[in-house]
């Protein structure tokens, strides 16, 4: 471990990704995406601008929904890190995932998965959410292709079947 | 062969219908696999030193610090790149008088807009290479920029290319009947002066390349984020001085293009020649500063224009002066001449008038170059014409609607050729406009804007008929000169289960590429949909074709795809006929199973058929063909482009103390003539109204005086969210295209071509009572307030 000016510019984390267990030594200027693109091989979450700006790497930090590109690695000694690969195994997504498709809510697919997550988290109090707020609430993610309409169709979809379909509030 | 579009209930009738895209679940699952996502071992990664400076001398460069950076394996100047690849002039034989500097991948002698790359270094891990690059010390010596337009060809202002005699890239002047006579006797003429941004694609995915060259093969693999696999594939043979065949471009997942991605860039260049150097893989992937500053611009034109009309409303003249800036070099190979050249192309083109002039004058600048951006030139085209049939109706007091019902060209006049020589096959102005008034309830929304007047509220509504060129032949590309083919191939095979796969020269980058041209493979050759598996983007395994571009990938690849298809399905009866004892024009394929034509009786699955051929080709004849794979080709020859048409509205809230456009609605009516897939079509018209709604009220490249770019980042340069984005009604009529069986013609642009006027028409339609007019894009707070004398 190679010190600058008595800061050591690595560091050892322990934590858990998608669930399992992983140990590692990081750079201490690594950010998460590229410490789980680069190290761990999971290419779900992207790197877009790397300024915390387009919510590409768009992930969640023990429960919250982070930027992964503003997230060092080295903060995330004893956290539980969640990825678009892990989600998809839990089955968590499954109905947004599957709304997007019918709904064609993304075509290059760039920026979908940090979209997920935005759309989970809008989702995750339960009640059902007006398009404006839905609107509102992925308006940190950059959509170049879609226009939104076809994101914010789908992730209404999702938000009235989980509700059995209720109504949106207004 | 025909196929009797007009009957849903046909068998296997998948043209037409919403069919889910076979590459979606794979993206949603975070299972693309984009450019950045492939890993090969010995892979190097490359970090430019860019030019600080809009113009400069190179005066020295010291590497030795860089290459002394744990890590770094080399670093190469301009000189070491140009060992490998030759420069590039871009220029084409029918865009005359069109002219550039060779360009090399690395700045030689001079840097020429902020942003372009000097030195190269190469390292272990793209943190290592950027480490090294913030060593290189490059010593320069700045000289004067060109950054505006209209005074770029003054006597005074220094020469960016001082060879080429002036700052002057391409002139073009095209005049049709008597305009001076005609302006000169109108009942009114009108004039404005209009300016569109300097803006940029913001791909999400950045520009990306792996070049991976094998000098045991003598082979050159490049895995590229890229809309023209196969005019890539010519370029890099022949600036690395290799055979095409021992260059293979591979496409995979590309992340948002937009046209962005189909163009040669020097850091892709010199990537490429790096891997040939060293004969390892090499990966660049631009950064987001890196997109801003090199990725092209486009739209960066200033026009002044006049519109003469009868006392009824009728145009009787178009007279149209068109300015563009696109930096230090034409684009390579498509040259940045074709954008002002669209703009001549395309003004007044929905209407039937007399005289017509236009010019467009393309100058060099110190800024990022130029070049075709999706719609190329339309959006300019569509806010020049439709700004001045707005103001002409203004002029006259009548509806904007009523003048555009004196003017479009009428549905029954076709085939025409426009005062700009286009030749029109069939559109559909007028009843694409009566379906937008239904859509949107034109008057309902006249007599809620007036009542809101009355409150104080100034809303808007704003129209926009507009054109769209697709479908390009060789006239494009192809007769200037440049390797990018207008044809496009593909084959389709049946393998011994009775799945089909179907290999295509057009690419998938979101658009639904793969999922159009299965549904087309499925009904031509009678196959459930997802039994066609759809191979794109590898020059090595697809036919050659030009890739996806200019809204072609549906009217060129899809007929070749249907072609194919039912050559297939030929050549699959062919064989059953014989097994089953019977002529194959009595039996047909539906749903995968061989059948009787007439009663529909299946007769045999398609896996049986195909178990024969493979496996006991004995037991058929020895002389009957059992060609399972058939290959076709699509160019279109009786058109240089198929013409769509549509019209746009827009409904808006202008904010009159802050200067906010709050966006209400917005509507598209269009003709693609045959839609293949409803819902793709529908999502590229939304998509496409919002990139340009973008251009209309946030973006734009913001240069200072000495050709530095100010805002390349995502928190200054702003493009559309989701929360200013409004719900977007899409309408259609088809009208298709007789050139081919499927009649489809292209509907990647209309969205982007009518939705700027649109804006425009409805901002100065909430303007007009407080007497206020904007025409600069993008149409932000402060200009609208500017407008109406707000301080």
């Amino acid at each position: 471990m190679s010190d600058i000016a008595g800061f050591p510019t690595k560091v050892d984390i322990s934590l858990t990704v998608n669930g399992e267990r992983v140990e590692a030594r990081v750079d201490v200027a690594r950010h998460l995406v590229d410490f789980l693109r680069l190290d761990l091989g999971l290419s779900g979450s992207h790197a877009g601008c790397e300024h915390g700006v387009c919510g590409a790497c768009t992930l969640q930090v023990n429960g919250e929904v982070v930027r992964g590109c503003l997230t060092l690695a080295a903060q995330l000694d004893g956290a539980e890190v969640w990825t678009v690969e892990g989600l998809t195994d839990t089955g968590s997504l499954a109905d947004l995932q599957a709304a997007f498709v019918s709904r064609n809510a993304l075509q290059c697919g760039f920026c979908t998965p940090g979209m997920l997550f935005a759309a989970a988290d809008v989702l995750a109090s339960g009640k059902v959410p007006s398009r404006a707020e839905i609107r509102e609430h992925i308006s940190g993610n950059y959509c170049r292709c879609t226009g939104y309409e076809a994101v914010v169709d789908a992730i209404e979809t999702v938000a009235r079947s989980r509700a059995g379909g209720g109504e949106a509030s207004a | 062969m025909t196929i009797n579009f007009g009957n849903p209930d046909r068998p296997n009738s998948y043209i037409g219908r919403t069919v889910p895209r076979p590459n979606a679940r794979r993206l949603v699952e975070g299972r693309g696999r984009y450019v950045d996502d492939i890993v090969l071992p010995r892979m190097l990664h490359v970090a430019f030193v860019r030019s600080p400076h809009g113009h400069a001398r190179i005066l020295a460069i010291d590497t030795g610090a860089a290459s002394a950076v744990p890590g770094v394996r080399r670093v190469f100047t301009g000189a070491d790149i140009a060992e490998f690849c030759s420069p590039w002039v871009a220029v084409l034989a029918h865009l005359k008088g069109l002219k550039s500097a060779p360009q090399h991948p690395l700045a030689m002698e001079r840097a020429t807009w902020t942003g372009e790359a000097v030195v190269a270094v190469v390292a272990d891990t793209r943190a290592a290479a950027e480490d090294g690059a913030a060593l290189v010390e490059v010593e320069y010596e700045t000289l004067p920029v060109v950054t505006d337009i209209r005074t770029a060809l003054d006597e005074t202002t220094p020469l960016i290319h001082s060879e080429l005699g002036d700052n002057l890239a391409f002139r073009r002047l095209h005049e049709h009947g008597e305009v001076d006579a005609v302006f000169a006797g109108a009942h009114t003429v009108v004039e404005a002066s209009f300016k569109t941004a300097r803006h940029t694609g913001v791909c999400v995915e950045p520009r990306s390349i792996l070049a991976d060259y094998n000098p045991a093969e003598g082979q050159m693999t490049v895995y590229h984020s890229t809309q023209a696999p196969h005019m890539m594939q010519s370029v890099i043979a022949q600036h690395l001085d290799m055979p095409e065949g021992r260059v293979r471009v591979i496409c995979g997942d590309v992340g948002g293009s937009y046209g962005i991605k189909v163009h040669v860039y020097p850091d892709e260049m010199a990537t490429v020649a790096i891997s040939r150097a060293m004969g390892r893989p090499v990966k660049f992937i631009a950064d987001r500063i890196e997109s801003f500053a090199t990725d092209i611009h486009a739209r960066d034109h200033e026009i002044d224009a006049r519109i003469a009309v009868d006392g009824d409303g009728r145009i009787l003249g178009i007279d149209v002066d068109d300015w563009t800036g696109i930096g230090p070099y034409s684009v390579y190979p498509r040259t940045s001449a074709i954008e002002g050249n669209q703009v001549v192309n395309l003004c007044g083109g929905p209407y039937d008038f007399a005289a017509y002039r236009a010019r467009t004058t393309v100058v060099l600048q110190n800024k990022a170059p130029t070049c075709q951006y999706r719609a190329v030139g339309h959006p300019i085209a569509v806010a020049i014409t439709e700004g001045l049939v707005d103001f002409a109706a203004e002029a006259l007091g009548l509806d904007p609607v009523e003048m555009r019902r004196r003017n479009l060209i009428r549905d029954d006049a076709y085939p025409c050729t426009s005062p700009a020589n286009m030749r029109f096959e069939g559109l559909s102005h007028h009843a694409s406009l009566t379906k937008l008034l239904e859509l949107m309830d034109y008057d309902g929304l006249r007599a809620e804007q007036a009542a809101l007047r009355e409150k104080g509220i100034h809303r808007g509504i704003g129209i926009a008929s507009f054109i769209e060129l697709t479908n390009p032949s060789p006239f494009m590309y192809g007769i200037g000169g440049a390797r990018i083919s207008a044809q496009d191939g593909c084959t389709v095979r049946m393998d011994p289960d009775g799945s089909v796969v179907a290999m295509s020269g057009v690419t998938e980058q979101g658009q639904g590429t793969e999922a159009m041209l299965s549904q087309i493979v499925a009904e031509a050759v009678g196959v459930p949909v997802t039994r066609v598996k759809v191979v794109t983007g590898d020059t090595q395994t697809t036919p050659y074709g030009g890739g996806t571009w200019a809204s072609r990938g549906a009217g060129i690849g899809g007929e070749a795809a249907l072609q194919a298809g039912l050559a297939l399905k030929d050549s699959i009866l062919t064989v059953a006929g014989s097994m089953l004892q019977c002529a194959p024009d009595g039996l047909d394929i539906v749903d995968g199973q061989v059948c009787d034509k007439a009663g529909g009786e299946a007769r045999m699955p398609l896996e049986e058929l195909g178990r024969i051929v493979y496996f006991r080709g004995d037991t058929l004849p020895k002389d009957l063909p059992r060609e399972l794979v058939q290959t076709r080709h699509f160019i279109t020859s009786d058109y240089p482009f198929a013409f769509t048409n549509g019209v746009q509205a827009s409904y808006l809230e202008v904010d009159t103390e802050t200067g906010f456009v709050k966006l209400l609605k917005h509507w598209c009516v269009e003709d693609c003539g045959r839609v293949i897939n409803p819902q793709l079509v529908d999502e590229q018209i939304r998509g496409g109204i919002v990139q340009g709604l973008g251009g209309a009220l946030f973006e734009e490249c913001h240069y200072d005086e000495d050709g530095q770019l100010l805002n390349a980042n995502m928190a200054d340069y702003l493009v559309p969210m989701a929360a200013e984005m409004p719900d977007m009604v899409i309408g259609h009529v088809e009208t298709p295209t007789q050139e081919s069986l499927l009649g489809a013609k292209g509907a990647g642009e209309a969205g982007t071509a009518g939705a700027p006027a649109a804006v425009m028409n409805a901002v100065n339609d909430a303007l007009r009572p407080l007497g206020g007019r904007v025409t600069q894009m993008p149409f932000t707070p402060a200009r609208i307030l500017a407008s109406i004398g707000v301080e």
